[in-house]
C-alpha cells in the first residue's frame, strides 16, 4: 500500500507522495505570487481614508468597496488613460515583433555562420566615428559629418583595411551586442535625447519603438542563440542535400522547430518594453506618454495616491497575463517537438 | 565584413551541384541563387549589428566625454569644461569615496580568514590550470582577471561589512546582484522542474509564476512600499505580534537592504522561470526515458541528463540578469529613496542622484565605472564559464 504511493505510472505522471509535496510547495509560492497583487486589487477598491486608516483585508467584511478610484482613471481622466495605453501597445507590439525578426536571423547567424570582422575595419569605423564627433564639436552640420564619415570609412576599408589579419569571432560580435546592455540608462538617455531631438523624433512612437528594438535585440539575440544550438544541424544538412536554400532552411526548419523558444522570447522583451519606464521618460512628453509614466505620476504633491496607481498598475497587467495565457501552449509544445525530434 | 562556411557549406554547394545536373535552371537564375546564398550570413546579421551600432555607439561616446567634463549652467545655456580624470579621482579617492566604496575599517580575524581563503583558493585554481594539458595564454589571463576581481571585491567586501565598516554603493549593488540571481535561479528552477510534471492545473500555476515579471517595475517598487510598511500594510498584525509593530524595518541598514533584495527575487524569479521551463520543455525526451528505463532515479536523471541539457541557457540568462541586476534603481529609489543614510543606495541609483542635482560629469563617471565593472565580471564569466558551459560539449 505504501509502497504505491512512491511509484507513478509512467515516468512523466509523478508518484501520489511527490504530487502532494509538489502542490504543497506550488501553492505556497502562488500564494507569494497573488497575494501582492490581492493586495493591489482591495487598495484599488478602498476609498483613500481606509487605506490611510490601516491594513484591511476583505471587502464586504473589513470595508465597503467603493469604485471611485476605476471611475476617475476611466470617466474623469478618460482620454489621457486611453492614449498612453494605445500608446503601450502600439509601442511594445511594434518593437517585440521587430526585435524578434531581425534578432533570430542574427542568432542563427551567430549560430551558424562564421563571420570574421577584421580588427582593421573596426578600429577604422571608430576612428571615422571619433572624426565625425570632431568636426560635429567644430560646428560641422551633423548631416554633413555622418555622410562624410560614412564615406571615409568606405574609402579607408578599401585601401588599408583590409591589410590587417587580426579577427574577431562569433563570440566577441555576441559579447559586443550584450554589452551595449551594460551602460545603465541614465547615462544613455541624454544621448539618445540629443539624438533624437536632432531627427525631430522627439515624443513620438517611432522614437520609442526605435530605442526599445535596440535595447530589446541583444537579449533576443542571446536567448534564442542557445535554443538554435540545440537542433540537430544533421536536420538542416539533410534539407541542404535536397536542395532548399539557407533561407529556406532557416525559415520552414529551424523555427518551427525552436518556437518554444521564440514564444518565450517574445514575452520577454514584449514585458520589456511594456513596462519600460526610464527611456519613456526622457522621450515622450505628451502625444508618446506610455503607461509606466502614469504609474509614477500618480505619486505628485499630495504623495502617492494608492489607489489610482493600484488601478492603473492592473489595467497594465491584464492584458499581458491573456497574451502570456495564450501563448503558453506553445512552450508546452516543446515536449512534443522533443519527441518528433528523436 | 568576410564569411566563413561551416561543413554543411560544403554539403550544401554538393547538394547544388546534384541538382544543376539533374535538371536544366536557368544559369542567370541559379547565378542569383547562389550570389544570395553566398550573402546569406550577412543578410542574417547585418541588420541587427546596424541597429544596435546606431544607437549605441553615440550614447557611449558621449557619455564617456561627460564623464571626463565638468557641467554647468552659465547665463544662456550651459558649458562643458573638460576636468580629465577629476570625476573619477573624486570617486576613488576624493570627497565620494566613502559613498562610492564605502567606509573601509580594519578587517577582522574571520575577515582575514576568509580573505586568505579566497585567495588561496584563487591561486591553486590558476596554478592547476597552468599546469593542466587545457592550458592557454587566454585562459590563463582571464583566469588571472576573474581572480584579481573576486580578490578585490572580497577585499572591499570584508572590510566594509564588519560592525566597523559601512558599504558603498558599489559593494551593495554587488550583493544585490549576486545574492539575488542564487535565490532567483533556484527558486526558478525549482518551480521550472515542479510544472514540468504531468500534474493536473499546472498550467494555472504557470502562468501565475509569470505575474510579478509583468508589472512594471516603478509599479512594484510601489507595491512593496505598501507592503513593507509596518503599520499600514497587510503584514501590520504580524509585526506586533513579534513585537515590531510601528517600527520600520527600512530604517535599519540591513532590513532596507533586505527589502530591496526580496522585492528584486519577487520581480525577476518569474524570468529564471520561464527561460528555464521552455528549455526543460524543449529537451530531448529520448535521453531521459533511457536513463529512465536503465533504472535511473529522479535524481541521477536531473543530474546527468536534464542539468547538461539546460546548462547553456542557464550560463545565458544568468549572464543577462547580471547585466541587468547591476542596473537596479526602481526598487531602492522608490521603496527606500536609498536610505537610510545610502545604506541601500545601488549605483545607478547614486548616479541617477547626481544627474538629479545636475553633476553629470559625476553621474557619467558612475556609470561608466559601472560599465567597467560589469564588463570585467561579465567577460571574466563569459569566457571562463559561459564558453566552457555552452560549447565544450557536456
Amino acid at each position: 500500500m505504501i509502497d504505491k504511493l512512491f511509484r507513478s505510472k509512467t515516468p512523466f505522471h509523478p508518484s501520489p507522495a511527490i504530487m502532494a509535496v509538489s502542490y504543497v510547495l506550488l501553492g505556497f509560492w502562488a500564494f507569494v505570487v497573488l497575494f501582492p497583487l490581492y493586495w493591489l486589487v482591495v487598495t484599488s477598491l478602498k476609498l483613500p481614508i481606509q487605506v490611510i486608516q490601516g491594513p484591511y483585508y476583505l471587502p464586504y467584511v473589513d470595508f465597503e468597496p467603493d469604485l471611485h478610484a476605476w471611475r476617475y482613471i476611466f470617466f474623469d481622466l478618460r482620454n489621457d488613460t486611453i492614449r498612453p495605453y494605445i500608446n503601450t501597445v502600439v509601442v511594445s507590439l511594434a518593437s517585440s515583433i521587430l526585435a524578434l525578426l531581425f534578432g533570430m536571423a542574427a542568432s542563427y547567424g551567430l549560430v551558424r555562420f562564421e563571420y570574421r570582422p577584421r580588427l582593421g575595419a573596426i578600429l577604422t569605423g571608430i576612428g571615422c566615428i571619433a572624426l565625425a564627433i570632431v568636426a560635429i564639436n567644430f560646428g560641422a552640420p551633423w548631416q554633413v559629418a555622418v555622410v562624410a564619415a560614412i564615406a571615409v570609412f568606405l574609402i579607408l576599408l578599401q585601401a588599408i583595411g583590409r591589410r590587417f589579419e587580426r579577427a574577431l569571432g562569433n563570440n566577441d560580435i555576441a559579447f559586443w551586442m550584450i554589452s551595449t546592455r551594460m551602460l545603465p540608462p541614465v547615462a544613455v538617455v541624454l544621448p539618445i535625447y540629443i539624438l533624437f531631438q536632432q531627427l525631430g523624433l522627439l515624443d513620438t512612437r517611432t522614437a520609442l519603438i526605435v530605442t526599445y528594438l535596440a535595447v530589446n535585440l541583444p537579449l533576443v539575440v542571446w536567448l534564442m542563440r542557445d535554443y538554435f544550438q540545440t537542433i540537430p544541424v544533421e536536420l538542416e544538412e539533410c534539407a541542404a542535400i535536397d536542395g532548399a536554400s539557407r533561407y529556406r532552411i532557416f525559415w520552414s526548419i529551424v523555427l518551427p522547430l525552436s518556437i518554444p523558444g521564440l514564444v518565450a522570447t517574445f514575452l520577454l522583451v514584449l514585458v520589456f518594453a511594456w513596462n519600460e519606464y526610464l527611456l519613456a521618460l526622457f522621450l515622450s512628453s505628451a502625444n508618446a506618454q506610455t503607461m509606466p509614466l502614469l504609474v509614477a505620476a500618480q505619486n505628485a504633491t499630495r504623495g502617492p495616491q494608492w489607489w489610482y496607481m493600484s488601478v492603473i498598475i492592473l489595467i497594465m497587467i491584464l492584458p499581458v497575463i491573456a497574451m502570456a495565457i495564450l501563448l503558453e501552449r506553445y512552450i508546452a509544445r516543446g515536449l512534443l517537438v522533443g519527441a518528433v525530434k528523436g | 565584413m568576410s564569411v566563413g562556411r561551416q561543413p554543411q557549406g560544403s554539403a550544401q554547394s554538393a547538394g547544388s551541384g546534384l541538382e544543376a545536373s539533374a535538371e536544366q535552371v536557368d544559369s542567370r537564375l541559379r547565378g542569383l541563387a547562389t550570389r544570395a546564398e553566398r550573402l546569406a550570413g550577412n543578410v542574417f546579421i547585418l541588420p541587427t549589428v546596424l541597429v544596435i551600432l546606431a544607437l549605441s555607439i553615440f550614447p557611449l561616446i558621449v557619455s564617456l566625454y561627460l564623464s571626463l567634463a565638468r557641467f554647468r549652467f552659465v547665463r544662456g545655456g550651459f558649458e562643458l569644461n573638460f576636468a580629465g580624470l577629476a570625476n573619477y579621482r573624486k570617486l576613488l579617492f576624493g570627497s565620494e569615496r566613502s559613498h562610492f566604496l564605502g567606509s573601509l575599517a580594519e578587517p577582522s580575524l574571520l575577515g582575514w580568514l576568509i580573505f586568505i581563503g579566497v585567495a588561496v583558493l584563487l591561486a591553486y585554481s590558476i596554478i592547476r590550470h597552468v599546469r593542466s594539458e587545457a592550458f592557454s595564454v587566454g585562459g590563463l589571463f582571464w583566469r588571472v582577471l576573474a581572480g584579481i576581481v573576486t580578490i578585490v571585491t572580497v577585499w572591499l567586501l570584508i572590510r566594509s561589512v564588519g560592525t566597523e565598516g559601512r558599504p558603498g554603493t558599489l559593494i551593495i549593488t554587488v550583493i544585490y546582484v549576486f545574492v539575488g540571481i542564487f535565490f532567483q535561479y533556484l527558486i526558478g528552477l525549482g518551480l521550472a522542474l515542479l510544472t514540468t510534471q504531468r500534474l493536473p492545473g499546472r498550467r494555472f500555476f504557470r502562468v501565475v509564476f509569470l505575474l510579478p515579471m509583468m508589472i512594471t517595475p516603478v509599479g512594484i517598487a510601489y507595491m512593496f512600499r505598501m507592503l513593507t510598511d509596518t503599520d499600514k500594510g497587510p503584514f501590520n498584525p504580524i509585526w506586533y505580534a513579534i513585537g515590531l509593530g510601528g517600527t520600520s524595518w527600512v530604517n535599519d541598514p540591513w532590513g532596507a537592504r533586505a527589502a530591496v533584495l526580496i522585492g528584486d527575487i519577487w520581480q525577476w524569479t518569474p524570468l529564471m522561470f520561464i527561460v528555464l521551463l521552455a528549455a526543460l520543455e524543449g529537451q530531448s525526451i529520448d535521453q531521459y526515458e533511457a536513463a529512465l528505463v536503465d533504472g535511473a532515479n529522479r535524481v541521477q536523471v536531473f543530474w546527468y541528463v536534464t542539468l547538461p541539457q539546460i546548462l547553456p541557457v542557464s550560463a545565458t540568462i544568468i549572464l543577462i540578469r547580471m547585466i541587468e541586476g547591476f542596473k537596479i534603481i526602481d526598487l531602492p529609489n522608490v521603496l527606500t529613496n536609498g536610505g537610510p543614510g545610502t545604506a541601500s543606495e545601488s549605483l545607478t541609483l547614486q548616479a541617477f542622484i547626481f544627474w538629479r542635482s545636475l553633476d553629470l560629469g559625476g553621474s557619467a563617471a558612475i556609470a561608466y565605472m559601472l560599465l567597467i565593472v560589469v564588463t570585467l565580471i561579465g567577460l571574466a564569466y563569459f569566457n571562463l564559464i559561459h564558453q566552457s558551459v555552452a560549447e565544450g560539449g557536456i
